[in-house]
């Protein structure tokens, strides 16, 4: 493997909070996700990509709990998890305010508490002025923010994205990366971010495993070494075209 | 950025500057409730011009008596003060059996409805009976509800609730299960109970639907408030009962008023549970007026 030790944002030996041993899930006759090894520490983002039913998603259930092995285990080093999905799920009879509130309020937390952490969860994704809208009202980039700020509140140690921005524009798209990075730099959490997009995995990620389906497996692990904070420019550099185009290949090869 | 006006009927997109003047409001909606009234307007007239044609050109005199001209609607019924009386006793009675009906059909149906959307052995187990409910000739068992149970109020509301409960268990329990399952998934990462997620998610989701069915169920539970009168005869009078009595008297004029009248009643209450629905949750539900 290639020397990519110092290149991560945290040390690589920081304690880990997921880990996969042997995990498999099948439901009925059908293997979705064949048993895998798989370790996730602090201050690691991880991309999931791959064909349409290699099991990301249902990968990134078991990580939350969600759903339940049918052999192996998982190591849970913590119970905070925050969780965005392809569609926003906003309440669309609530503010953005309220929605963002949402999960604060699930988990008992303080009135006066909440609202400073719904404020700065705005105030980070941008949404400060549209607090008081419906979610009709917004855009789908603008929905997706207040989904990410919903999450933020409770400042989750894993993170888990189930292709969040799959549905939207190539603008709007990249500006949300730039979002998700800035939260990735400040709170130092573990991601696991399923995309289909190959650039989009490289550029978000220190790390991306390539599955294939049927049975859903990870063929492929590659470490992505730009050093943190990342530009959108690192994208159109010879470096990151070469690694993407390795990602690519292993992805084609999976498929 | 300037924060936009949080006005809920202004369906505004985020982009400041796209926001229309106010002024420009007053004459759009003139125009639009001109489109919304014009219309009807206009079907009436034509059915009132058709109306005095059939009673005063196509019916000879001796058969005048089975289609009075409309102004006779009102200087034989609604003008005479001992008719008008009558009508309007009778209207009290039937909109008495038919909101204690209907409040009655609301109870049961939501809690059919929530024990449905908790428990799929509840659904599977009561779902045939509210299909079969819905399919009961009402006019078959009228005689067998006031054989049993009398010819009073408590009968008549029987009949009510039956023809009225289908829409309420119906409408919510879809409601109910149509919540978005992302939003499942996020009560469930938060180990929150059932009560929180009917409470939180559920029932609010369930909102636009269960009004869609309170519209339904309202005007129903006016045709079975009639119905339940005009067959039980016996009891205190309402508008199905003086229906029955003026049409044996072939007092067409009175009799087609106390039909008028009971067409408004069911009116009345599906318009009122239409506004409710729109006040309530117009704002947001995109079935209901948001766009």
């Amino acid at each position: 493997m290639p020397a990519t030790t110092a290149t991560t944002v945290d040390e690589t030996k920081a304690p880990y909070l997921l880990d996969f041993r042997g995990v498999g899930r099948r439901f009925g006759g059908t293997e979705a996700l064949a048993p895998c090894d798989l370790t996730v520490r602090r201050g690691e983002m991880v991309s999931l990509i791959g064909p349409s039913g290699c099991g990301k998603s249902t990968l990134l259930r078991l990580s939350s709990r969600l759903d339940q092995p049918s052999s192996g285990e998982i190591d849970f080093r913590t119970d905070s998890v925050g969780y965005v999905f392809q569609d926003a799920t906003l309440m669309p009879w609530r503010s953005v305010r309220r929605n963002v509130a949402l999960l604060a309020e699930l988990a008992g937390t303080s009135r006066a508490a909440t609202t400073e952490a719904v404020d700065a969860a705005l105030a980070t994704v941008g949404l400060t002025d549209f607090a008081d809208h419906l979610p009709r009202q917004l855009s789908g980039g603008m929905k997706m923010r207040a989904s990410l700020a919903r999450s933020l509140v409770l400042r989750p140690e894993v993170f888990l994205f189930d292709e969040p921005f799959g549905a939207l524009d190539e603008i709007t798209r990249g500006r949300l990366n730039l979002v998700l990075m800035d939260l990735f730099l400040e709170h130092r959490f573990a991601g696991l971010f399923v995309t289909h997009s190959v650039e989009e995995a490289v550029f978000l990620s220190t790390r991306v495993l390539v599955m294939s389906a049927r049975p859903g497996r990870i063929v492929e692990e590659i470490e992505v070494p730009f050093a943190f904070p990342r530009s959108l420019d690192l994208r159109y550099t010879p470096a990151f075209a070469e690694l993407a185009g390795r990602v690519a290949k292993a992805l084609e090869a999976a498929s | 950025m300037t924060a936009l006006e949080p006005t809920p009927a202004a369906p505004v997109l985020p982009d400041p500057g796209a926001d229309a003047p106010p002024s420009a409001a007053r004459p759009s909606r003139l125009r639009h409730l001109a489109a919304v009234l014009v219309p009807p307007l206009l079907v009436l007239a034509v059915v009132v011009v058709a109306w005095y044609v059939v009673s005063l050109v196509v019916l000879d005199e001796r058969e005048a008596f089975l289609l009075p001209p409309p102004h006779e609607l009102w200087t034989d019924a609604f003008a005479d003060p001992e008719i008008r009386a009558d009508i309007l006793d009778a209207l009290w009675v039937t909109t008495q059996t038919a909101l204690i009906g209907l409040a009655i059909s609301v109870a049961i149906g939501l809690v059919l409805a929530v024990a449905m959307a908790r428990a799929k052995w509840v659904e599977r187990s009561l779902y045939p009976y509210a299909v079969f409910l819905q399919c009961v000739p009402i006019l078959a068992i009228v005689p067998l509800i006031g054989f049993w149970f009398g010819y009073e109020m408590f009968a008549r509301v029987l009949v009510c609730v039956i023809i009225s409960l289908f829409p309420l268990i119906i409408n919510p329990l879809q409601g109910l299960l149509g919540a978005d399952r992302g939003l499942h998934d996020l009560f469930t990462l938060s180990h929150a109970s059932t009560w929180t997620r009917l409470v939180k998610l559920q029932l609010p989701a369930a909102l636009p639907d269960i009004f869609v069915g309170l519209q339904i169920a309202a005007g129903l539970s006016v045709v079975g408030a009639t119905v339940g009168d005009l067959f039980f005869g016996r009891g205190a009078i309402g508008l199905g009962l003086l229906i029955q009595r003026y049409s044996s008297r072939l007092q067409s004029a009175e009799l087609l008023a106390t039909v008028l009248v009971a067409c408004l009643l069911g009116l009345v209450v599906f318009w009122f549970f239409g506004a409710l629905g729109r006040q309530v949750v117009g704002r947001w539900s995109t079935a209901w007026g948001a766009s």
